[in-house]
Formats: structure tokens, sequence, C-alpha cells
């Protein structure tokens, strides 16, 4: 195999600016065939600005991006047929029926609704109790379930989903996510993009991405791993005085709530762990938490993208 | 209804034809209490918060906020509220003055209590370099705090927070919850949505609506205790999924 049919994705140096605020800040990167690759980053990041531009709507200033062998500014008629692309704004027709919207984008590929069942099955069979409805009609969960079938219904060989998941709840999302897996074992490749931290799980490799760069690029684990500091998970009943009672102790590397815990970084790289903890207990109960619980915690991918954005004050000076 | 509840909600339910959107709901919420209101797309949340901050008259059933009844005192309500949602809640257009100064303007301040808390504002935010720069060229991060402070200029005893954190990065997501802890330490009652499950975790007590219902109501720690779960995130799948929404009748408000 050539590296063109191994590698659907292949990007170098790309740039976009508009007007004096840069969008993307020259980011390279490749993805093999029948990936699912992350976007992880929080809005104005330069998610939407990159899949416009690997979908072939957008121009990049500088650099080159290849979409299954395809250059995308020169050689964009050949690729459009391919890929599937799901922009992050709701983008059907409202006024239309779930059906009346598969049939229409059935159609300007040139195949019917029919002909490509098999291939949306998975999907499909989730909206069919509703096909007559108005897609204006459909929960957020149901919406986005559309969106996915009409970019699926002509059979692409690349998916490029913006956001597919962003204000849908929780439970929808999971869902959501199991059909990514059923597409990506019939030898998809999917670049999607999120700002939920805890998807980047699901994905084979993700990129984290902020102020139109890439923070890193790995395996989920990898980039969770990549967290270099010793990491506690500290309780107590009063989280917010025990907040501002660790940002003052003079060890504290970083310390941010983290779902019911504080997650704290220590700046004693080298010390054991065990001390670590000792000390930490020591400090609270001086400072009258007889509650606390402190406990050795494993980072996670969130932790790495705070550490890697500079900490929690990061966002300020950004 | 005791005077420490900001919030008091008793059977309260909102029908729409023959669709009922929020069924017999009760619930209280004490003065301070950071508060987190679940539930999946479509459960009903929009319709209850509707009804308590006095925009839709419910069909049935009582409620009253800060100290208000949501039938005959809902304009009362609207002063002693204050609200911010993830869709709207600056007017881009204007500066971040302009937008202090109209929502200031808007709860009959007089102008030099909006030129005091004004300044307080930029300086507690770091915002003072951006003072009259547009909203819209201000960074998601910045404007969402911003929403949030000027949310809460006419010093509200209950504030609504509709999907505050949306699309935000980590690290301001965090900055956005202290202002909410500080908020609730000055004695303001939040009443918080969002889809972040992990924040629901930073409430003192959460609810999980599903169809209409409050399915659950607790502390963080009571929920996950009584189904034997790891996470609020599995509490909610749970409940959620046992109650599939999209088999209801049509109309959704």
């Amino acid at each position: 195999m050539t590296a063109d049919t191994e590698t659907a994705v292949a990007v170098e140096d790309v740039a976009k600016r508009f007007g004096s605020t840069i969008a993307v800040g020259g980011v390279s990167f490749a993805v093999p065939r029948s990936e699912l690759f992350g976007f992880i980053g929080p809005d104005g990041a330069g998610k939407t600005t990159l899949f416009r531009i690997l979908a072939t709507l957008l121009v990049p200033d500088r650099g080159r991006a290849r979409v299954l062998g395809h250059d995308v500014v020169t050689d964009l008629w050949a690729l459009r047929s391919r890929i599937g692309y799901m922009p992050g704004r709701f983008s059907l027709y409202p006024d239309l029926s779930v059906d009346e919207n598969l049939r229409f984008f059935a159609s300007v590929f040139g195949t019917t609704l029919d002909r490509e069942y098999r291939q949306i099955a998975p999907i499909y069979r989730q909206l069919e109790p509703f096909k007559t409805r108005r897609a204006s009609a459909l929960s957020g969960g149901m919406k986005q379930k559309l969106a996915l079938c009409c970019a699926l219904v002509h059979r692409p060989d690349i998916l490029l989903l913006d956001e597919p998941t962003t204000g849908v709840d929780a439970v929808s999302r999971r869902e959501f996510w199991d059909l990514l897996g059923t597409f990506k074992k019939s030898g998809m490749t999917i670049l999607v993009s999120t700002p939920y931290m805890d998807e980047a799980n699901r994905c084979d490799r993700i990129a984290l991405i902020q102020g139109g760069r890439l923070l890193a690029i790995d395996t989920p684990r990898a980039v969770a791993d990549s967290f270099d500091r010793p990491l506690f998970a500290i309780r107590s009943s009063d989280r917010y005085r025990l907040l501002k009672a660790l940002r003052g102790w003079p060890h504290t590397h970083a310390v941010y709530p983290f779902g019911e815990s504080l997650h704290y970084a220590d700046r004693r790289t080298d010390a054991p762990t065990d001390r670590l903890r000792d000390d930490l207990r020591d400090f609270l109960t001086a400072r009258g938490f007889t509650d606390a619980v402190v406990e050795p915690a494993s980072p996670t991918v969130e932790d790495s993208f705070i550490a890697r954005m500079g900490g929690p004050d990061g966002a300020r000076a950004a | 209804m005791t005077a420490t509840n900001a919030i008091v909600a008793r059977d309260l339910t909102r029908t729409f034809g023959r669709f009922t959107a929020v069924d017999h709901i009760t619930f209280e919420i004490a003065a301070g209490e950071v508060f987190g209101f679940l539930g999946a797309n479509g459960a009903g949340k929009t319709t209850a918060i509707r009804m308590l901050t006095g925009l839709l008259a419910p069909t049935s059933g009582q409620a009253s906020v800060a100290g208000h009844d949501v039938y005959r005192e809902a304009e009362r309500i609207k002063r002693d509220i204050g609200y911010m949602s993830q869709r709207f809640s600056l007017y881009e257009d204007l500066t971040v003055v302009e937008n202090i100064r109209l929502y200031g303007g808007i709860y009959d301040l007089t102008d030099r209590d909006i030129a005091e808390r004004t300044a307080l504002m930029l300086e507690r935010l770091g915002l003072g370099h951006a003072a009259d720069q547009f909203v819209r060229a201000i960074p998601l991060g910045w404007r969402q705090k911003l929403a949030f402070s000027v949310a809460l200029l006419h010093e509200p005893k209950v504030v609504f927070l509709d999907e505050p954190t949306s699309g935000v990065d980590p690290i301001t997501r965090r900055q956005f919850w202290e202002l909410i802890y500080e908020a609730a330490a000055r004695g303001t009652t939040v009443l918080v949505t969002t889809h972040y499950l992990d924040e629901a975790e930073y409430c003192d007590r959460i609810s999980i609506m599903v169809d209409g219902r409050i399915a659950a109501i607790g502390t963080p720690a009571e929920l996950k205790h009584t189904f034997g779960a790891a996470s609020i995130d599995d509490v909610f799948v749970r409940l959620a999924r046992a109650h599939p929404p999209e088999g209801k009748s049509e109309a959704r408000p």
C-alpha cells in the first residue's frame, strides 16, 4: 500500500485568518484510514475553520491539506462526493419532514433512500418512527441523528462531524458515540470535534486544540498520562473554602474543581506521593478541614488540557 | 412557605394541549443554595424555568420565588431575579459598559449605583481594558463571565443560569463556577442547568427531571449512593434512558 491509500487526511502547516483574527495558526497532522480521530477544544479554538477547510468549503491562506489523496483546493470536485460533512450549526430543512430531508440529500448526490437503506440502517431505524415529523419538531438528540443520517446517505468514505454532540443531553450523546463506533467498524474514517473532554476517551486518537493551535496529538491515554505532576483528589463538605485555603498554600502548583472533588497538583515533582499526601492532610487539619479526604488521583485528558493551557490561570492570560 | 426558602414549588404543572410538559413537580431551594436543575432535552426544564421566572402561567399547582407568588406577583419576581442563558445574554453590538448601563437602567438603578457597580465589576473581572469594546469582540469565556455579573447587577435574590458554560474551555468553566460560589457565599440563590454532568457535582443539591417529573432530588453524594452509581453521569443515564422522550406526543415548546 502506498502512503496515499493508508492516509485519509494529511495536513501540513495549514493556516487561516479572518481579518486580524487567527482562526487556525499553522497546524499539521495526519489521520490514517479507519481511525476515529477527535479534536477536543472550546468554542473559538479553530475547530470549525479546520473542518470547513477539510470539507473543501474554505481555502486556507497557506499550507496544504489532502483528503483521501486529493488536494482540498485543487481537486475539490473529486472529493466532494466522498465526504460526509455535518456542520456544527443545524443545517437541515426545518420545514421538511425527516424522510423528506433524507430523500433530498440523497437526490443531491444522485442516489435514493431505498438504494442506500443498508448503509444508514443502524441510525435510520431509530428515526423511522418519526419519519413524517418535521425536522424542527425533533429533540436535540434526534436532530443530530438525522443530520448524521443525511451526511451518510451518499456512502462517503470519510465523515467530518463538527461538534455533533454540543448542547445535546448526556443520554443522546452516549447513543451518538455508540453509533459512531458502529460506522467505524465498517472501515469508515471519522473526524469529529467536541468541547466535552469526557468524549475524548471514545476516540482512537485526539488532538487538543486551543487558540488555533494543536496542543497535543496522541491517544487519549497518552495525552492524560503526559500530565507530569503529582495529582491528588481532595474532598470536603465546604468546597469553596477548601479551594481558597489551598490557593494560599505555597506548595500548590494548581487547584481546581473536578467532579465531586478538587484536583490538586503539587509543585514538588520529586517527593514521594505518601509524603505529599501526609503533608496535605496535616495542612488541611490545621486549617480546620476535619472531614477532608485526600487521595492520589489519575490524571485525565482534561487535567492535561488545563496544564497545557498554562494552569487554571492560563485562560486569563490568553 | 418559610422565609429561608428562595424557591418553593408544590405540584407545579403546565400542559400544552394534551401534552403535559411539567407534571406536578414539588421541591424547595434554600436561600444561598447552588441547585443543579438537570434533565434530558425535552424533559420539561425550560417550561419549569419559564414558570419560576414569571414568564409563563402554570396550569395548576403553586410556586413562589423570592417570596412572591408566581400567579399574582410575576412582575415582582422579575425584579428580584437575575437570568442568564448561553443563547442570549448580552447585546453584541453594544460595548461592555453600554450593556451594563442598559441593564442597570432596565432595573431602575440610579446613575450613581450604575457607575459604582460598573467600576467594581470591571475590576473584579479584570476587564477594565475592555470597557469600551464591543461585546462581540471579546472572547466567549469573558462574555459569559460578564453576562453572569450583569445578571447580578441589581443584586437579585435568585439567579437562573441556563447552560451558562456551554462550549467554554475547561479553565474558564472553572473560573465561572468560582463566580457562582462567590455569589452563593454572599447569599444569592443559584439555579443552574448544564449538560456537563461533572458540573452537577459542583452543586449543593440537584434534581433530575424525566418526562415532566422530578425523578430524583438530593445532594450529588446522596443520589450516587441511592442509585449505586459511580458518577452523576451514570445516575442521569440510568434515569433518562428508562424513559425515551421521543415516545411522547408531538409539541415540545
